[in-house]
């Protein structure tokens, strides 16, 4: 009987971390999935952005190229149709001005995206729940590669005047503008 | 009922092939249909998940930490060439879910437990054991191969699931703590590529080749010669057939789920 029940213990053991293991593959990896992460600390500042590109929740938070924290959560701002984005700053980086901005970048040239804090000059920092007013949206190369073709042909086609302004109105790099 | 232990007429190389091939479909057949009655002895089955699973799960948590944190360097290094090292979350994920685990899982099952049953098997007919339940109107087939089959079958995917868990951890482990990869990335980048049908595939892949090194396994110890000579040549030709057919399948698994 002795054997018998260490048997047990042992073929039991190995069963629930065998389905533990398929369990953490089904639910943590795909997106559709639940996800248990827990809560870190930190606090939670919001961003809005016309354009945030290939940005994804859990990309880096980084200020001079150093993390100080990760996309929380990006959603629609209902009201005017921007992107509103949930950043976590780790808690030792406290002290931010508030009037820091915050842009889309991208590592290198095929590199993931992630959000760059520029810090402003102000004596007030940000504290959880406020938001950054000045964003600068993502770049998108396929459009870039558009409006340069569509100026190349502006300069060389005889129709010069109308793709030339659609160009011009097409731009969707705006600077950083206040709300 | 010499003839019972070696189906197996000496005759040219392609008959005797052919014939191996008839010979493990057919006894598929026979051990599919004493799968059914065995389930009702569970505990003969639980002895075999135990000896298949639980004792190979050291072995397989050792491999998998290896192949990640390899997975984990090499993925590193290349990925670093082309400035997206964020991408390492879904490369080892990739690797791991699709190939690396259900294949290298099979590989290490077929060496550490299908050895195991196919000298165990063979030490049994060698000694006439299996003959004697035959006397006492007991099945082997029933009582002796299915429980073993069953055991691997159901150990299989459970091994491999454990495989990609700690492989996955193992490259997290070099990735992000040891080279700097971003944690956030690396976990958010592949949970936004790897969708549930990776995971089916993992879980496909892992019970066809627990099905076929399980039967090889059985089959071989089942018909060997009942010599000591014998029993070592049917360990060896487990390993080999199950090695050579688990990756020939994977190709053909891989076609059919891309």
């Amino acid at each position: 009987m002795r054997a018998n029940r260490t048997l047990e213990i042992g073929t039991g053991l190995f069963v629930l971390l065998g389905f533990a293991a398929l369990f953490f593959l089904t639910t943590q990896l795909p997106s559709n999935g639940l996800h248990l992460s827990g809560a870190k600390g930190g606090y939670t500042v919001t961003a809005e952005f016309d354009n945030i590109g290939d940005l994804r929740s859990g990309a880096p938070v980084t200020m001079a190229g150093v993390r100080i924290g990760d996309v929380q959560g990006i959603a629609i701002d209902p009201q005017d149709y921007r992107a509103l984005v949930t950043l976590r700053i780790d808690p030792q980086y406290g002290a931010i001005p508030d009037d820091s901005d915050a842009s889309i970048d991208t590592q290198g040239l095929l590199g993931g995206q992630y959000v760059a804090i520029g810090a402003g000059g102000s004596e007030t920092f940000l504290k959880g729940g406020s938001r950054i007013q000045f964003t600068q949206s993502a770049i998108v190369l396929e459009n870039l590669v558009n409006k340069l073709f569509a100026s190349l042909a502006g300069k060389s086609g005889e129709s010069s005047s109308s793709s030339g302004a659609t160009s011009a109105s097409g731009s969707s790099a705006t600077p950083p503008a206040g709300k | 009922m010499s003839t019972e232990g070696s189906p197996i007429v000496r005759e040219g190389p392609i008959l005797r092939a052919l014939q191996h091939i008839g010979a493990t479909f057919l006894f598929a057949l026979q051990l599919l249909a004493q799968c059914g009655p065995a389930l009702a002895r569970p505990g003969l089955i639980v002895r075999q998940i135990y000896n298949a699973g639980a004792r190979s799960l050291i072995i397989i948590m050792l491999s998998g930490i290896s192949t990640g944190a390899v997975l984990g360097l090499q993925g590193d290094n290349l990925l670093q060439r082309f400035g997206s090292e964020n991408y390492l979350g879904i490369a080892a994920a990739f690797g791991l879910l699709k190939e690396l685990g259900p294949v290298l899982t099979a590989l290490l099952f077929a060496g550490r437990a299908g050895t195991a049953l196919t000298s165990e098997i063979g030490m049994m007919r060698a000694t006439d054991q299996l003959t004697a339940m035959e006397m006492m109107a007991v099945d082997p087939l029933r009582y002796v191969a299915a429980p073993r089959f069953l055991g691997g079958l159901i150990a299989m995917p459970l091994l491999t699931a454990v495989f990609n868990a700690v492989g996955l951890y193992g490259a997290q482990l070099i990735g992000v703590e040891e080279m700097g990869v971003d944690r956030g990335a690396f976990w958010s980048e592949m949970q936004s590529s790897i969708a549930l049908a990776d995971v089916r595939e993992s879980i496909v892949k892992s019970l066809v080749f627990g099905f076929v090194a399980s039967l090889i396994a059985v089959y071989e110890g089942y018909y060997s010669d009942g010599t000591a000579e014998g029993v070592g040549l049917a360990t060896t030709r487990t390993v080999v057939a199950s090695s050579v057919l688990t990756l020939l399948l994977d190709y053909v698994l891989s076609a059919v789920f891309l």
